[in-house]
């Protein structure tokens, strides 16, 4: 049974989109309440690698792919959550699961705004310390680019 | 800074030559805690490759890195073809990967030296520097430039490697070749390094899983990952290798790790030279559709991670860029505690992060918060360790 075809079978009743968009790259779309539970899984059960983060502002909302990485087979299972409340956005923190998370989520955190509740050591880590908290830099500045 | 000044912001790329900040907790000699403060070379390069165009962004990530600079293009370019599930030509695979190579062969050499000058080897630093030169004059031949050299683009390379060039570059390679049968004796059979590098800094096989480090520092902690066998790119499918792996996870372990490495390079490059057909070394691209992209590469410190998001336009709407040393920094926090200040500069600069990272080092008494120690201080310590381990087990310089 292949990782893919575990997930699927696993976190069917999480899943609300995904698709395979080349040979090894797999991409899965989930509710934001449900990330601590399905990243537990994928790096507890599966033991799948977190590779990092990416976080995109779109006009739907605050977009966080989650990249976990199967290095047996070299694929990279991307799993999507979409905050769609982009004044006050925010998500469980994975710090719990894996450390590895500390230093993506306080960055995510100081560009996007995105607040990671049960995060540790929430602060500044490429910003200056005075930066103001009410400013984004990865926010985009005009509302009507479209992703 | 006033607070109506707006910058743009990216993320950070805590690789070679450019400043981080430790702060050692120290009861005694003991280092008890580790704050480790980034974000002084913050240049948002993010934010300024969602101003390029995809042509464009390819020279800007070069920037990023002065040592592995080909390792972000490449990342970028696999990122591309991923998006847009562009066919490359077979001739720029090689080419690319052969640029690669030699690049992990550089980087390589200039983290040994540097260790060797962190614990008070300075001949070691010469010999790596020396025979690291014939490499960058190998570079400078192809692409005309020893740093930067502007090979990658979507679809293909810019610069051909011509038939002139190979046989320079394969008498370099068997220099190298000769050079690292001399470190690896060198080190590997020398009872001070080995004194002084094996049980220190020890990262273990479940620390290194949940730090998720990469390349060379997991490979060390015996965590069997390497882009390029598992999720194959350029030419790494055409050639055989191996992926050295020690158990230990300390700092020894980590220079071996690197020193057969170097084996593996010469063996790839060697290989590309010789099977590499003649033919296009570029295909044009009209446009980039909407979509998303992954591309990763080996850089020499580890998976090197680029995400790129298009909406059709020309521009990337998002580039998401992971450097190596990302992961492998926050995870000095484990390696260094509990260890001796002595032992502190070598073991943050064992996994290859940036040369300038001891120099901002300090050291803070845990009682009453005061600096005591210059990260130039640091160095010297662990030099004058290096020295009277020397002295206790009787070692004396050959010269």
């Amino acid at each position: 049974m292949s990782i893919e075809e575990k997930i699927r079978e696993n976190l069917k009743e999480k899943i609300i989109d995904g698709y395979r968009h080349s040979q090894r790259r797999c991409y899965f779309s989930i509710k934001p309440q449900d990330i601590v539970e399905v990243a537990n899984f994928l790096f507890n059960e599966l033991s799948l690698r977190f590779s990092i983060a990416t976080a995109i502002d779109t006009p739907k909302g605050i977009e966080i792919l989650y990249h976990f990485s199967f290095d047996k087979s070299g694929e990279i299972f991307s799993v999507r959550v979409l905050i769609e409340d982009k004044k006050n956005p925010q998500i469980d923190s994975l710090t719990s699961l894996f450390p590895a998370a500390e230093w993506i989520e306080r960055e995510i955190w100081e560009l996007f705004g995105v607040n990671f509740k049960g995060h540790p050591n929430l602060k500044h880590l490429l910003l200056h310390e005075d930066w103001p908290q009410d400013k984004h830099p990865l926010r985009k500045k005009d509302p009507q680019v479209t992703p | 800074m006033s607070h109506k000044v707006v910058i743009p912001i990216g993320p950070y790329h805590p690789l070679q030559e450019e400043p981080e900040f430790f702060r050692l907790y120290v009861e005694g000699e003991r280092v008890v805690d580790i704050d480790i403060v980034i974000g002084y070379n913050h240049r948002g390069i993010e934010e300024l490759s969602e101003h390029k165009h995809f042509d464009q962004v390819a020279y800007l990530v070069e920037r990023i890195c002065g040592i592995c600079s080909t390792s972000h293009p490449f990342a970028y370019v696999n990122a591309i073809e991923d998006l847009a599930h562009i066919q490359v030509p077979e001739r720029a695979l090689y080419i690319r990967t052969i640029i690669a190579e030699m690049e992990r062969i550089h980087s390589h050499l200039l983290w040994l030296g540097l260790a060797g000058h962190f614990i008070g080897y300075n001949t070691l630093w010469m010999w790596a520097w020396r025979y690291r030169e014939p490499i960058l004059d190998c570079f400078e031949m192809i692409c005309g430039n020893r740093n930067h050299y502007a090979m990658m683009k979507p679809g293909g390379v810019r610069r051909d490697i011509l038939n002139e060039h190979i046989s320079p570059l394969k008498k370099t390679l068997d220099e190298i070749s000769r050079a690292t049968d001399m470190f690896y004796g060198a080190v590997v059979d020398d009872p001070v390094i080995k004194a002084r590098l094996k049980g220190v800094g020890i990262l273990t096989k479940e620390q290194a899983r949940n730090w998720c480090v990469v390349g060379p520092t997991a490979r060390a902690s015996g965590i069997d990952i390497d882009v390029r066998r598992d999720d194959p790119y350029g030419a790494y499918d055409r050639v055989s290798f191996n992926v050295p792996t020690e158990q230990e996870g300390d700092i020894f372990a980590k220079t071996v790790v690197r020193l057969k490495e170097l084996y593996e390079s010469i063996r790839i490059i060697r290989q590309c030279l010789d099977k590499m057909p003649k033919g296009e070394i570029e295909i044009k691209i009209k446009e980039i559709p909407a979509g998303e992209g992954i591309g990763r590469v080996e850089a020499p410190r580890g998976e090197c991670f680029h995400y790129v998001r298009s909406d059709g336009t020309n521009r990337p709407i998002r580039h998401k860029i992971r450097a190596p040393s990302y992961m492998n920094v926050a995870s000095n926090k484990i390696a260094a505690v509990g260890g001796t200040i002595s032992d502190a500069a070598i073991t943050l600069a064992a996994v290859d992060p940036c040369y300038c990272c001891t120099e901002r080092c300090s050291v803070i008494r845990k009682e009453d918060n005061q600096r005591i120690l210059t990260g130039w201080e640091l160095i010297k310590l662990s030099q004058e360790k290096t020295e009277k381990l020397k002295k206790e087990i009787g070692f004396k310089d050959v010269i």
